[in-house]
């Protein structure tokens, strides 16, 4: 077979492959995310398929799928939603931070990483998925519930920690001192204020320059500025995905919903191959060694994230049940703490199967758990059982 | 009655009302237009329970049926108070001859008395359009004046270029 057709069986069959997987990870209520992982950790070297033609394209996939996952975040974003979660959580943000950040950092360190990398692992264990935990307040008809502005609320003051984060350790990473980070982190800063307020002032223009009646012409301008401002971020040293992130926070909100309507098939595509990749670029033997750690690490940083989400809706006076579920639902890691890790690959290869694992065992059990969360604690006693209501069945009087 | 709004960062807003017979009832209105309908638990007082999804036209139909009757009765009052007011929407066809023009080319105010208070392009909306907004074929124009001049701003509206 020549080169051509080799790349596009390969393609074809992977495609063809996730889909499975994707079908298979919604039949048993899960996010695809870790059966993708494993899909790239089957393929590659030392792996079950080798995927030599199409390793190019995976590759180049993958850094659109980052950027694009970024600029879907940042479309998600809206000041006011912002500054709200701020004013009301913003010690649930930091809360978030100090308990689930030093577990990675501290597990990083222990495992004989380079401190960078170890900083990268500590971002891995912080951050939870907005992607996966969504959905599950969706699916688990939670959105209602009292104690989902709190979790809604530490999602979005994760986002944005991250836009601060991710520069912070390409810098580091760089092998930039504490001086350079420190600039890395407030011209994040400010860049993210600019266009916040940009946005704000004249986001109506950005609109007009992406609007159009096509949804093609929209599609391609949309492409064109986020891949040109991503490209330049990259090459000014900062993070293509921070660059995507501006321009997402950039559109204004009356525009940013035909843009995700538009993006989200292209996201999920190449989302897709991002979590491919990161699996191809581990190596599956060297996942059995680290397994212990990863899962410690989980069985920790589950806890500290129940203690966030417990904190999170005590402080919107919620009750005891109520806050379980809140730090439940915020257990799954999972995209963003690959994009993490990803950027650490390169400095340090042994970051990869832990992060793997890490988030195949978290974005497996964040689901159940949330699920389950509830009658566990009642067996454990955590919570008294539910008495049967005095008035069950009872029609309630009419006045 | 006191109806609670909280915003969902990344969803929308949720609001809540207890009704006088002392339920508490609440609904979350999607950035898509989609609604949740649910009550709460009775013993725990933070988890909603009975959803129903609707989707954003089932939503808008509810929505209708609920408010229709007051609305009706809100226009009722509004044209009382002005009376020999009227307020019209009304289509550049496209091809006639203000296809392209400037909203100040077809004088609506001085030949019907009729004032243009809105365009509406799409899902665009042009607030109070100056003399200088453009107009397009498909644009709907929202005009407010008498009937006669409304009328009349039509006919104007449809002339071939």
């Amino acid at each position: 077979m020549d080169e051509l057709a080799r790349l596009l069986v390969e393609l074809g069959a992977l495609f063809a492959g996730l889909s499975v997987l994707g079908l298979l990870a919604r039949s048993v209520g899960l996010s695809p995310i870790p059966f993708y992982l494993l899909a790239g950790l089957a393929f590659g070297d030392g792996g079950l398929v080798p995927l030599n033609a199409a390793e190019p394209f995976v590759d180049v996939g993958a850094e659109i799928g980052v950027v694009l996952l970024l600029l879907t975040l940042g479309l998600e974003f809206s000041a006011p939603e912002l500054i709200g979660s701020l004013r009301r959580h913003s010690s649930s943000g930091l809360t978030d931070l100090l308990l689930n950040f030093p577990p990675g950092l501290v597990a990083g360190l222990l495992l004989g990483l380079p401190w960078p990398a170890a900083v990268a692992l500590g971002g891995v264990t912080w951050i939870s998925s907005s992607g996966i935990v969504a959905r599950l307040l969706t699916d688990l008809d939670r959105l209602g519930n009292r104690e989902t502005p709190a979790v809604l609320s530490v999602l979005v003051i994760e986002d944005i920690a991250m836009a601060l984060f991710l520069p912070v350790l390409v810098v580091i990473l760089a092998g930039g001192g504490p001086l350079q980070a420190l600039v890395g982190v407030l011209l994040a800063l400010g860049a993210v204020l600019l266009v916040l307020l940009a946005a704000h002032r004249g986001g109506h223009r950005v609109g007009r320059l992406l609007a159009h009646d096509d949804d093609e012409l929209v599609l391609l301008r949309l492409m064109g500025l986020t891949l040109l401002v991503a490209g330049f971020a990259q090459g000014l040293g900062a993070s293509a995905g921070v660059g995507a992130f501006l321009v997402g926070l950039a559109v204004p909100t009356s525009f940013a919903d035909r843009a995700r309507r538009l993006l989200s098939p292209l996201r999920d595509l190449f989302a897709s191959i991002f979590f491919v990749a990161f699996g191809l670029s581990t190596d599956p033997a060297a996942l059995w060694p680290v397994l212990p750690a990863a899962f410690a690490l989980a069985a920790v940083t589950t806890g500290t994230k129940m203690g966030t989400g417990w904190f999170a809706a005590a402080r919107d006076g919620v009750r005891r049940r109520g806050r379980l579920r809140a730090g439940a639902a915020l257990v799954p890691r999972g995209e963003f703490s690959v994009v993490i890790a990803g950027l650490a690959v390169p400095l340090a290869p042994a970051i990869g199967p832990v992060a793997a694992a890490y988030v195949l065992v978290l974005a497996v059990v964040g689901p159940l758990l949330a699920r389950f969360v509830e009658p566990v604690a009642e067996r454990l006693r955590i919570v008294a059982p539910l008495p049967v209501p005095a008035g069950a069945g009872r029609v309630p009087p009419r006045r | 009655m006191e109806i609670v709004e909280t915003l969902l960062p990344g969803v929308g807003i949720r609001y809540e009302l207890s009704t006088r017979e002392g339920r508490s009832i609440g609904l979350v209105v999607h950035r898509d237009g989609e609604v949740d309908l649910f009550s709460y638990a009775e013993d725990d007082p933070d988890e909603a329970t009975d959803t129903v999804h609707l989707q954003a036209e089932e939503a808008t139909a509810l929505a209708e049926l609920m408010g229709a009757p007051r609305v009706t009765q809100r226009f009722a009052d509004l044209s009382r108070e002005v009376p020999g007011l009227v307020s019209a929407r009304l289509t550049v066809e496209p091809g006639s001859r203000y296809d392209g023009a400037v909203l100040g080319d077809t004088q609506a105010r001085t030949r019907t008395g009729c004032s243009v208070v809105a365009i509406v392009r799409r899902d665009d909306v042009v607030t109070a359009p100056g003399p200088d907004a453009s107009l397009r074929g498909g644009d709907v124009l929202v005009a407010i004046g008498g009937e006669a001049g409304l009328h009349e701003l039509g006919a104007l509206l449809d002339e071939p270029a």
